[in-house]
């Protein structure tokens, strides 16, 4: 038992480097440039389905594919931008949704009528590295592949946080970030702060999916769940912080394995269910802080309670230290 | 010598209040305007208008000649016109070195180094590695400043200058820009509440009153009497002809 | 504070709108007695997906809450008429006990959701309908991936089954429309304006936005919930994979979107539309659900109001408009 569960907080928090990076570009287009991208997920999955069309039917080498795949993705992450993303920007939150959404539908749909509903993967392309592990002391079994994704997670996402401090690029980002009006004061275009960074959150979504498919199998489909595991991680991990991107990544990746270890289906409610309790956590800490802070707010809501059990007069709606509308 | 900056016939709304009507103006180069008014008179408009971060609905800002009414806040750094803004809007998460840094990768070449804005800023120097968020408001105020330098403009727009700093740090701000105005070279905008100050630094002021010019000219020709009542937005016929 | 609401009448035209509309439905009511099987059960989808459009449009036209999560109120909505039916309720009773548990579920969900930031409330429904899915797949009864069909409505006589539960969606539709009219022309509508407007302004002279959001997001709950028991009846196996598939976002926001957001009857139309594209392109399977999407995009990017906004620009006025003058004053 003991064993089972070490070799399940092993796992995931090795699969938790994969999350990090689909993670990582989604919180980089919601910090800077303050945009959900709704197909982020199928992002990855094209970029998995282009590596693995390069390599099989292609012949070219997996390690050249991504090569080729990852730029070409860049590309594609910044004409989107330049063309649909900017254009939806216009419409305040709505129409990013909207918009993002139906390329979702498109692309995931436009995968299947390309590439058919079988599902595909990479992994015999890679030959031994995706079964090939190393035994620990304990007969514990760490996988050389997810070693690998993890340590590309930890390198990919260091060589953010150093392009973001030490470059222009990434400095014109931060300011854009912190204050687009006024990073264009200073000769920043904005709008090539938020391309870039697209170009970058593609990018990263594509590399993510790369693994998805050594690890595993990619159907046009798969795009909305590794969504939704980057959206967990971003917001497990708080929105805007790349080091808490790693983190929320990896509390994920151990929350779904020690979930398997309960039911097959209990890997993904476990995720699910950690993900809602960060998020009731924090929407009750707020709600505190705007109430004059855990104890007043709890004991005037407990004097309503009463108040309205007893049907006395209402209470005041919030403590008298606090100031501001609700 | 050439006119550096025109400003003509701007006009800019919010929604449906005109916040600037029909103001015009020409700088030549190394010449400084103050701009005055009391609150709500549209001056923080008018310079966003020419920095370019507020869309005028009407009129045309000329730089040495080229129109550059069209061109984003950005181009505009680029064609030489910088803006320290209204509350500062320093980067509060970056470092000043990093705040000063983003200004002079993206702005124009020019004499203008951050050795050189530490040397007129000297109170900036201990503080490079400091977070902006945690500096005081004359240190804020300097940064800022530091910062429109460092795009190496030829025009510097600077609003609000002594609003929210102590006697102290306005006096310190002011020998800075004192220095800058002594080369001559750039051109100045300057949006102060104190009419004595502004009176005593500018070439030319300009008075707004309600979004229009209430009164315009050079200080030595201006009564105080006159000012003072084109702030308040007295109209008279007399001071109308003057 | 008393606030006098000041609301402008019903013009002629929407008057005979109303009447004309009030025929179809007698019409609808009647069609059984002469309709074939397929026709009725074509228009029982049709009557989902009006249900469905008109749901989505009061949370993201009325309320400014985009949700892309819809679907979790209508596979749980199935799912609590399975789980009711297996336990020996009659089945048409538990389709209408099915949107009552989907509002006990909605309430608590609302206090969470509503108080996250617009694009994050989007996801958040999202995830929270992938959450759903995955503890009704604990239920053994659900039998994980395959699903469960409603075995006691096979027993009942198909032509009974097929009318009653057509004539279950007209009724739907019939009183989520006359419900939404009467819900916006009221106090509900001006507050929801206001809102829509001017979050900040609207909470400034008094109205609680977070009231209003509260009440549009558990109305939208409960009638997504009764098309989905109503789709659930007619198709007979519940699968969680479809029935709280994303697909039925993307389809409310398509009809939405296309009809037009936030007008009284773009919805409708956008229904009508949406049914009769799957009814001609539907077998190119993928590539016709690749061009819904495609067609999503272009409709945000250049006609954001969709075809009733073009109308509107065309006749410069709305149809049924539930835009109207509403005056606060403070007494």
């Amino acid at each position: 038992m003991f064993d089972g569960v070490l070799q399940a907080l092993l796992q995931g928090g090795l699969l938790g480097g994969y999350y990090a990076i689909i993670a990582a570009g989604l919180s980089l287009m919601v910090g800077v440039v303050r945009f959900i991208n709704l197909a982020h997920g199928d992002m990855a999955v094209l970029g998995a389905m282009v590596t693995i069309t390069l390599t099989e039917v292609g012949g070219v080498p997996v390690l050249w594919s991504i090569m080729i795949m990852l730029p070409a993705m860049a590309l594609m992450g910044w004409v989107m931008h330049a063309t649909l993303f900017q254009r939806a920007m216009r419409g305040g939150f709505l129409l990013p949704i909207l918009v993002t959404i139906g390329l979702g539908a498109a692309l995931q749909n436009g995968m299947f009528g390309l590439w058919g509903s079988n599902t595909r993967s990479l992994g015999a392309s890679i030959g031994e590295l995706s079964w090939a592990s190393w035994i620990l002391p304990g007969g514990i079994i760490l996988g050389k592949l997810p070693v690998l994704i993890f340590v590309t997670a930890v390198v990919v996402i260091g060589a953010l946080h150093l392009m973001l401090k030490k470059t222009k690029l990434g400095r014109a980002i931060r300011a854009t970030a912190s204050d687009p009006e006024a990073a264009e004061m200073c000769g920043v275009s904005s709008r090539q702060a938020h391309r870039a960074a697209a170009a970058i959150a593609v990018t990263l979504a594509a590399l993510a999916g790369v693994f998805l498919a050594m690890r595993g199998q990619v159907t046009p489909y798969s795009g909305p769940a590794q969504l939704i595991f980057a959206f967990e991680a971003v917001v497990i991990g708080g929105i805007g912080s790349l080091g808490g991107t790693l983190i929320g990544g990896m509390v994920l990746g151990v929350s779904q394995s020690l979930g398997g270890l309960i039911s097959p289906q209990g890997s993904l409610l476990a995720g699910h269910l950690v993900f809602v309790s960060v998020l009731i956590w924090r929407l009750s800490r707020d709600w505190a802080r705007d109430h004059g802070g855990w104890r007043a707010s709890l004991a005037i809501s407990a004097i309503k309670l009463r108040r309205r059990l007893t049907g006395g007069a209402p209470a005041p709606d919030r403590a008298p230290s606090s100031k501001g509308a609700a | 010598m050439m006119t550096r900056l025109i400003v003509e016939n701007l006009t800019c709304r919010h929604g449906l209040l005109t916040a600037v009507r029909d103001v015009s103006f020409a700088l030549r180069a190394g010449e400084v305007l103050c701009v005055i008014g009391a609150n709500g008179a549209g001056k923080t408009t008018l310079m966003n208008a020419i920095a370019g971060t507020h869309r005028p609905v009407g009129g045309r800002i000329a730089l040495d000649g080229v129109d550059v009414t069209a061109q984003p806040a950005f181009a505009r750094v680029r064609s030489g016109i910088a803006m320290s803004p209204e509350g500062r809007r320093l980067f509060a998460d970056m470092t000043v070195r990093e705040n000063l840094l983003i200004a002079a990768e993206n702005g124009r070449a020019g004499d203008w180094t951050l050795a050189r804005v530490l040397q007129a800023f000297p109170q900036l120097r201990p503080l490079t590695d400091m977070p902006a968020g945690r500096l005081s408001g004359g240190q804020r105020q300097a940064a800022a400043i530091g910062r429109a330098l460092l795009t190496n403009p030829v025009v510097l727009l600077l609003d609000e200058v002594s609003l929210g700093l102590s006697p102290a740090a306005v006096e310190g701000v002011y020998q800075s820009l004192a220095m800058i105005k002594e080369a001559r070279t750039t051109t100045m905008v300057v949006v102060e509440q104190d009419l004595t100050r502004a009176l005593g630094f500018a070439d030319q002021v300009l008075c707004m009153a309600e979004g229009q010019t209430e009164l315009q000219g050079m200080p030595g020709h201006l009564s105080r009497e006159q000012i003072t009542d084109a702030y308040f937005g007295i109209h008279d016929k007399e001071l109308s002809d003057v | 504070m008393n606030r006098h609401h000041v609301i402008a009448g019903i013009s002629a035209p929407d008057r005979r709108l109303m009447a004309a509309g009030g025929l179809i439905a007698l019409g609808l009511f009647a069609l059984p007695l002469f309709g074939s099987a397929l026709v009725v059960d074509k228009l029982t989808l049709l009557m989902v997906y009006i249900i469905l459009a008109v749901m989505w449009n009061l949370l993201a036209g009325y309320a400014g809450l985009v949700s892309v999560g819809q679907q979790a109120f209508i596979g749980l909505g199935g799912y609590f008429v399975l789980r009711l039916v297996e336990s020996g309720m009659p089945p048409f009773l538990a389709i209408g006990l099915g949107g009552f548990l989907v509002l006990l579920a909605a309430w608590p969900l609302s206090w969470l959701v509503l108080r996250l930031k617009p694009a994050e409330f989007a996801v958040a429904m999202w995830v929270l309908a992938e959450t759903i899915r995955s503890i009704v797949m604990f239920d053994p009864l659900v039998q994980g991936e395959t699903g469960r069909s409603l075995v006691s409505l096979n027993a009942i006589d198909p032509d009974v089954r097929r009318t009653t539960i057509y004539l279950m969606a007209v009724v739907a539709v019939v009183v989520s429309l006359v419900l939404s009219h009467a819900l916006l022309r009221g106090r509900l509508g001006g507050e929801s304006q206001a809102i829509r407007d001017d979050e900040e302004a609207a909470s400034s002279v008094g109205v609680s936005t977070l009231r209003v959001k509260r009440w549009i997001f558990l109305i939208s709950a409960v009638g997504c919930a009764i098309a989905g028991t109503i789709w659930l009846a007619s198709a007979i196996t519940f699968q969680p994979r479809s029935a709280f598939g994303i697909n039925w976002s993307i389809f409310m926001l398509f009809m939405v979107l296309v009809g037009g957001l936030g007008s009284y009857l773009g919805p409708v139309l956008g229904a009508l539309l949406f049914f009769a594209l799957q009814e001609v392109f539907g077998d190119f399977g993928a590539w016709y659900l690749a061009g819904i999407g495609v067609v999503a995009i272009l409709f945000a990017l250049f006609a954001p109001r969709g075809i009733m906004g073009l109308i509107i620009g065309k006749t410069g006025q709305e149809p049924l408009s539930m835009r109207k003058l509403l005056i606060m004053r403070e007494g």
